[in-house]
């Protein structure tokens, strides 16, 4: 998770420069870019290499078709697409209304000197660091325990959903602070109740950052398949998911089966799903950037 | 204002969620295998017909891949961030962030294709000539390694940057040149973030599914090369759940014995990871 606010900037420390060319500070100097070489080669590799692999089936019947255990070379990621856009969209209307509710109560109204709300706090950064696959263990022990199938679209959103609550907590709570006190003093002065200030002022104020925000963490929740797998082997699916209690795969997961199968070309549809994903993730992200830089206003 | 703080609270309601959810089917698990056996038996084959449950397997499994991954996403992790924190021109920065940003934001999924075909068989058996299987913990691990760097590395980052220019002011007025500013002077005073941004990687490493899924393999064995296949907690956790497992049998509460240790070992960890954040704060 790397936060969204640019780093201030260091001092330009020119003073320095004259003693730094002995050869102890060149090799150390070598030494970060070598570490940032290979972050940045290891990204180009990657993306490289999905794309030749891949290019090849880079075609409409990616799009159209339905997975198939028969013939390879026409499978598609159909189910796929059309489920990842039903779980991500339940997962939106989750955990984005909850998310922004506990980051209000938390950021507005908490009196942090209560036990019950530091408890709170700790409890969602906690929350934040549990590996993904609890999650998807967490649903399948809830699922079992009301009587409801683990293996339809909406044992996935809630499993997303409780993986990214923390990740929507924060972001409100930031873009909550980051809105100044005078707003909220002077809707307060013109007789406004602290209620009522918090959903015509703070909240509004707020909105861009929650957005990006929630954009970043439902892209992250459309790139997750390890909570997924475990509401069941849901790989093979040769139909279009049709609502909450339909059946479904996802696009990471469809990825996850191809790529474990000997044959090569489920290989390459793999990583042609992969640039597919890439591209979704990409959009999102620059959605996400676009509403920060158009619509953060600057205090 | 009720529904908000009910929504505030459902966090903790999940919080005891993900404990029952683990701990009762984990609980009839072990009036079936003794938790010492668990714990200390170094043979792990739970579907055979002569079932043996000892967990040792997987947690070397686990133990392996964090280790090189590690190994890898500390240094360069540091160095990216050192790089970005003391040295890099406001144009460089603005270049170099969005890389990291881009890894970050990487599904892990891709991360484990990445490890599956390319780094094992093209880089380390072509390129570098290592001999190993399709599967190795060797190749999960390292690009494992790649996925946590921008975990160091932003919290890292931060951490230097939050270091009062007045104490590398000094450092340089007394005639000591960056270098030895940033090794003797920014690094002791960031120490503490740095060390979170450590343990938190390493939460993030022990937890990881999808790299080791796909690159380590499901040979649970006791690896004592990095160029064996091996299979980790996680691993274990999504080969079996993939497969049919119905709930009440034995093999479903493995898996949630299995997930209880995953979460005792990453919550001892995160635990430990607040302590050095709140520490942090606290300084500046």
């Amino acid at each position: 998770m790397i936060p969204i606010a640019e780093a201030v900037a260091p001092p330009n420390l020119k003073a320095a420069t004259h003693s730094d060319r002995s050869p102890g500070s060149i090799a150390f100097l070598v030494a970060l870019w070598l570490a940032l070489a290979i972050a940045v080669l290891s990204l180009t590799v990657l993306l490289v290499d999905a794309f030749i692999d891949g290019q090849s089936r880079l075609d409409s019947g990616l799009l159209t078709n339905y997975t198939s255990q028969v013939f390879p070379e026409q499978a598609g990621a159909r189910a796929a697409i059309l489920g990842s856009i039903w779980v991500i969209s339940t997962t939106a209307v989750l955990a984005i209304p909850l998310g922004i509710a506990a980051g209000l109560y938390l950021e507005e109204f908490a009196d942090s000197e209560r036990w019950y709300n530091r408890l709170i706090e700790t409890n969602i950064s906690n929350l934040a660091a549990v590996p993904a696959i609890v999650y998807g263990m967490l649903t399948a022990g809830f699922a079992l325990a009301i009587g409801m199938e683990r293996r339809i679209v909406l044992s996935g959103a809630i499993a997303l959903a409780l993986l990214i609550l923390p990740v929507i907590i924060i972001a409100t709570r930031e873009s909550v602070r980051a809105v100044p006190q005078e707003i909220r003093h002077g809707s307060l002065a013109l007789g406004a109740t602290p209620l009522t200030t918090v959903w015509r002022q703070t909240l509004p104020a707020a909105i861009p950052g929650i957005a990006t925000g929630s954009i970043l963490a439902l892209s992250r929740a459309l790139g997750e398949a390890a909570p997924l797998l475990l509401l069941g082997g849901l790989v093979f699916v040769n139909y279009d998911p049709n609502g909450l209690m339909s059946g479904f795969t996802t696009l990471p997961i469809q990825i996850f089966n191809w790529a474990s199968q000997p044959q090569e070309a489920f290989q390459q549809v793999a990583s042609a799903a992969i640039i597919l994903m890439l591209g979704l993730l990409l959009v999102m992200n620059a959605v996400a950037i676009l509403i920060r830089n158009r619509y953060q206003s600057r205090w | 204002m009720t529904a908000l703080a009910g929504s505030a609270g459902l966090s903790v309601v999940v919080t005891i969620g993900i404990f029952f959810a683990l701990l009762l089917p984990s609980l009839d698990f072990f009036r079936e295998v003794r938790i010492t056996d668990f714990l200390t038996g170094t043979r792990w084959a739970p579907t055979f017909a002569d079932a043996s449950f000892g967990v040792v397997p997987l947690v070397t499994g686990t133990l392996w891949t964090t280790a090189i991954g590690l190994a890898i996403a500390v240094p360069v992790g540091l160095a990216a961030a050192t790089y970005l924190s003391e040295y890099a021109s406001d144009r460089t920065r603005r270049i170099l962030k969005p890389v990291l940003e881009v890894l970050a934001g990487i599904p892990s999924v891709v991360y484990g294709y990445f490890a599956l075909f390319f780094v094992a068989p093209v880089l380390l058996r072509s390129i570098f000539g290592i001999e190993l299987g399709t599967f190795s913990v060797l190749a999960a691990g390292l690009v494992l390694g790649i996925m946590i760097v921008p975990t160091v590395a932003s919290i890292s980052e931060d951490a230097m940057s939050a270091v009062p220019a007045g104490l590398r002011h000094g450092s340089l007025a007394l005639g000591a040149n960056k270098m030895r500013t940033t090794l003797r002077v920014v690094y002791p005073a960031a120490i503490s973030g740095i060390t979170a941004s450590i343990v938190l990687a390493l939460s993030r490493a022990v937890g990881e599914t999808m790299i080791v899924a796909l690159a380590a393999g499901t040979r649970a064995q006791v690896v004592l090369d990095p160029r064996e296949a091996g299979q980790t907690m996680t691993g274990f956790i999504a080969q079996t759940a993939t497969g049919e497992s119905t709930p009440g049998t034995l093999t479903y509460n493995t898996l949630f014995a299995v997930g209880l240790l995953l979460f005792v070992i990453t919550l001892v960890i995160n635990l430990i990871a607040a302590r050095f954040v709140r520490r942090i704060r606290e300084v500046y």
